[in-house]
């Protein structure tokens, strides 16, 4: 493995590594625009250039390899000249928007010209003119071709990650200019990622733009609730503004890198499916059309709970439990219905259609949670949720419990009419309102993944966490801390401080989860025991 | 004085076979396949001298020996792109002579084992594309090329590929990528073309002329090449004059010959007796040179150490009359318009300078420009991708640098009287905005 030096470091990396990846794992972040991680080399940008011993030229940190021996120089009075002289050239035709720009605050050109530009202007001539400001190049990216320092990213992504190639630089010299090719558009399922890498204003997302200025913005890391692939995200989020976007308070998605499951992207299905955190929730605890407090609602499911268990009937109680849900859900409802109350019918596999999928991301099984609700309500094979629906339908049951599913999607309306008629109770717990809820006796608010602690358990088997970003809405409440106070009631109480230490029980109960814990699981996920 | 290169060239039908046969036509390909091994004819070339005539200087022999032996492909790719300003001698052997350099390709293919060789041609050279593809199915039709060349068990290919208008497509790597059918861009090196050239395999690189001068070393022998020019610049060239001189023309010379024997012996002096005001001696990329440097003798070396190049021997002369700031305008809006855009000092910085250049011109220049602009200029080179940075900086800062006076008057006075005097002519070029 060759040695060299870095800035007066000493470092020892595997032969093939660049210069700008031995520097980053000495902490020393070479300034980029074209680079990047997940993308192949073009070396347009010249702003990563950095002295090396012996070379008579300064050298492009992306490209050049490492050698033994090698001393490299980041920070010498002719790199800092040098990055200047880029910073000021690609410049040169940048318009002055940034007050109007979207990009204002995460754009790569201010944060490099603070840092290392700050010269004054030599311009006297009139800037090049592109064709085209801002307009739209698909569903949901716009472009403008002004602000473009034409560092290719955008035309690598979808040229080699997508392979889709819907990007091209037209023209020459400087009036070259990115657009989509004649009669295409930027229409794939993975066409956000393009704004994620752009690192200037050029590219901006529709969904996005002029909601919400960045600086504003809080991050919790969490993961993409849309699919069983588990992508890593960040949810980016503003209460301090409730006059801004109709008080919604999630802006936006941001893929969060982690090279074991989604590398640095994430598909366009999961990346605007965040409305549902803030939009048509339910707030409040409901029966029949009043609304009611948690503990008349608590009272009512335990009252009829009660006779079932003191008669030992409990067979008249089902359960349909959703893959939606965290471990740590999940597994209370596994202490409570399983252990306490052995007897529940429960089960979690709806007979749902398959979503799209494809061999990147996106997976057709659309619930983020299978694998742990497999692991930890292990339902019996050959039941399925049907028998429940069958047996509430004929009124073989007093009690159906339902976590978020609408019924009336998944079997029609006569179906759910039925169960409303035959079934004493039926308790309908989610977060979003959906037409099941007109059937339910019972309506109670629960929290999104957004404001969540727990875990998930994706295709791979990666056990992930998520953090919560915010309380819950009204009065909604996590769907452990619902049955916590429902065993409390029955006197049967299951009780834990927090979601941490439910996961702690699950990893002293379940083998596949020896030893996990949320310390080790971090933020990159850990795979289960095979 | 003996010719080699345009030995051909005032004879009747000199683009046919026929014609060229009668001259001793390809016997110095039959004498490398029949009578020497690859090997032997790389040193031959190497003792020869012969370099590069495309404009790098390169030693040829040098650059063949690169190629390894692999489990690829190896190709012989002739660029013949010749779009650099004031050279137009690839055009006249293409014309003149298709068989000459037909001749050298084979030779160069069997010295390093290609089997496959592809001509890239400016795509403005209909006449040259035309002569050459006949010169090469007669080539077919009489062995030459093909199978079994000569009887020999030696094969070999040739594609003549048209280009389609960009200056940069003679930078080599963007002529590969050009020639695979992508955008002109230069690529990023390493790796070279003799480890990874076209379509990822080993290649070689040559000039239409270095490759022309080929089968006479072969059929002659290297020392009598090496005598005909200077000590580590072997052999002839062909000298493209054009500008203020009485004749403009392509003149084969020994290189070393000096460039005011070439101006005034060779080319008929200024016209009208006027006086030289500045000659570019290789090309428009070469640094530009006053008249007390004209005794420089032209061959790779010489014009180096006086801070210019032979380039591609396109030597462009201009007289007393000329408006050395119209001058550089014309010259860096050419830059400006074939800059690829790939990396951003060139892209940005060429039309910047161009602008401002134009803007002095125009009367319309301030006295900062003078302390920002050689500046500009020099920010451009050495950073960027291929050797076009290079070029803008080193040509345009000539300009900047020797005629500052005349860009001072500009500046101060807002016009020039050299100007004024060419108005017409001046008004049309103005009229044409990057």
């Amino acid at each position: 493995m060759p040695k060299l030096t870095i800035d007066g470091k000493e470092i020892e990396v595997p032969s093939k590594t660049t210069i700008i990846q031995a520097a980053e794992k000495l902490g020393i972040v070479i300034p980029r625009y074209c680079y990047h991680p997940a993308l192949p080399v073009s070396g347009n940008c010249r702003i990563c250039m950095v002295e090396v011993e012996k070379q008579p030229k300064l050298q492009i940190a992306c490209y050049t390899m490492v050698a033994n021996g090698m001393i490299v120089k980041t920070n010498s009075p002719k790199v800092l000249e040098a990055r200047k002289t880029v910073l000021e050239f690609l410049l040169v035709n940048h318009p002055l928007d940034c007050p109007v720009c979207d990009q204002a605050g995460e754009c790569k050109l201010q944060d490099y010209y603070m840092e290392h530009g700050q010269y004054d202007s030599r311009l006297d001539d009139t800037k090049v003119k592109k064709e085209k400001k801002a307009f739209s190049i698909g569903p949901t990216v716009m472009l403008d071709q002004e602000r473009c320092i034409l560092c290719t990213r955008c035309v690598r992504f979808t040229d080699n990650i997508t392979r889709t190639n819907e990007f091209g630089v037209f023209n020459r010299g400087d009036h070259s200019q990115l657009d989509v090719y004649p009669g295409k558009q930027l229409d794939n399922n993975y066409s956000g990622n393009v704004v994620d890498i752009c690192p200037v204003g050029a590219l901006t997302d529709k969904d996005f733009r002029f909601k919400c200025r960045v600086w504003y913005l809080d991050k919790t890391k969490s993961v993409c609730p849309g699919c069983s692939m588990g992508c890593n995200i960040t949810v980016e989020w503003d209460k301090s503004r409730p006059h801004q976007d109709k008080k919604t308070r999630v802006m936006r998605l941001k893929p969060r890198v982690n090279p074991d499951v989604n590398d640095h992207w994430m598909c366009d299905t999961g990346r605007y499916d965040y409305h549902f955190i803030d939009k048509n929730r339910i707030l409040t605890p409901q029966q029949g059309d009043n609304l009611i407090s948690w503990d008349q609602a608590i009272d009512t499911m335990a009252q009829t709970i009660k006779p079932l268990k003191d008669s030992g009937h409990l067979n008249k109680i089902g359960i349909l439990a959703s893959a939606q849900l965290t471990n740590e859900d999940l597994f209370l409802i596994r202490k409570l219905f399983k252990d306490t109350l052995n007897g529940s019918q429960i089960d979690f596999r709806v007979p749902q259609s398959l979503g799209a999928s494809d061999d990147f991301l996106l997976k057709a099984d659309r619930n983020p949670n299978t694998a742990g609700a497999d692991l930890i309500l292990q339902p019996a094979e050959d039941a399925d949720l049907r028998d429940i629906i069958q047996k509430a339908r004929n009124g073989g049951l007093d009690i159906l419990y339902v976590f978020g599913h609408d019924l009336v999607k998944l079997f029609g309306k006569n179906t759910v009419e039925e169960i409303s008629k035959n079934v004493k109770l039926f308790i309908f717990q989610g977060s979003n309102v959906n037409e099941t809820c007109g059937y339910a006796h019972l309506i109670l608010p629960s929290a999104v993944y957004a404001e969540k602690d727990g875990t998930f358990i994706n295709s791979q088997h990666r056990v992930q966490r998520i953090w919560p970003a915010f309380t819950p809405l009204g009065e909604s409440k996590g769907d452990w801390e619902i049955l916590s106070l429902l065993s409390a009631k029955i006197g049967a109480p299951i009780s834990y401080p927090n979601s941490e230490e439910i996961f702690d029980d699950i990893a002293s109960s379940l083998a596949l989860f020896a030893e996990m814990s949320y310390e080790k699981i971090g933020d990159q996920g850990m795979m289960l025991w095979y | 004085m003996e010719k080699i290169i345009s030995r051909h060239f005032d004879q009747e039908n000199s683009h046919r076979l026929e014609s060229y046969l009668k001259d001793s036509g390809y016997e110095g390909a039959r004498k490398a396949l029949t009578e020497m091994t690859p090997e032997q004819v790389v040193e031959e070339v190497k003792k020869s001298n012969l370099r590069g005539l495309g404009g790098a200087g390169f030693a040829t022999g040098t650059k063949w020996s690169f190629i390894k032996q692999t489990y690829k492909p190896k190709y012989l790719v002739i660029n013949g792109d010749e779009g650099e300003p004031g050279t137009f001698k690839d055009k006249y052997i293409l014309e003149q002579d298709p068989h000459a350099f037909i001749e050298g390709v084979i030779i160069t293919c069997y010295a390093f084992g290609s089997h496959k060789a592809y001509v890239y041609i400016r795509g403005e050279y209909l006449k040259s594309i035309e002569r050459l593809q006949a010169a090469i199915d007669e080539a077919y039709k009489n062995k030459f090329l093909g199978k079994e060349i000569m009887g020999t068990p030696f094969h070999l290919d040739v594609v003549v590929h048209q280009g389609a208008g960009a200056y940069i497509c003679g930078e080599e790597t963007a002529l590969l990528e050009s020639l695979e059918g992508k955008k002109g861009f230069p690529r990023l090196k390493p790796p070279f073309p003799a480890v990874s050239g076209l379509f990822g395999c080993p290649t070689v690189i040559n000039n239409v002329e270095t490759v022309t001068c080929v089968a006479p070393i072969i059929l002659k022998g290297s020392d009598w090449f090496s005598k005909l020019g200077s000590t580590k610049n072997g052999g002839n060239r062909l000298f493209c004059v054009s500008g203020h001189v009485n004749k403009p023309g392509v003149y084969e010379l020994p290189n070393g010959t000096t460039l005011r024997s070439i101006i005034y012996e060779h080319a008929g002096g200024i016209r009208g007796g006027r006086t030289l005001k500045a000659v570019i001696p290789g090309g428009i990329s070469a640094p530009i040179l006053t008249p007390d440097q004209i005794d420089v003798k032209m061959d790779f070396d010489s014009l180096k150490a006086i801070g210019s190049m032979a380039g591609s021997g396109g030597i462009i002369v201009m007289d007393d009359t000329t408006c050395m700031v119209w001058a550089a305008m014309i010259a860096s809006r050419f830059y400006a318009h074939e800059s690829c855009g790939q990396c951003s000092p060139c892209r940005e910085g060429s039309g910047w300078v161009y602008r401002n250049i134009k803007r002095i011109y125009h009367g319309e220049g301030q006295t900062h420009d003078l302390t920002h602009l050689p500046g500009i200029i020099n920010n451009i080179g050495g950073n960027t991708i291929c050797a076009f940075g290079d070029a803008v900086t080193m040509s345009i800062g000539s300009y900047v640098s020797k005629f500052r006076s005349e860009f001072e008057i500009h500046i101060k006075e807002k016009k020039c009287e050299l100007c004024m005097k060419k108005q017409g002519i001046v008004e049309s070029y103005a009229k044409i905005n990057h």
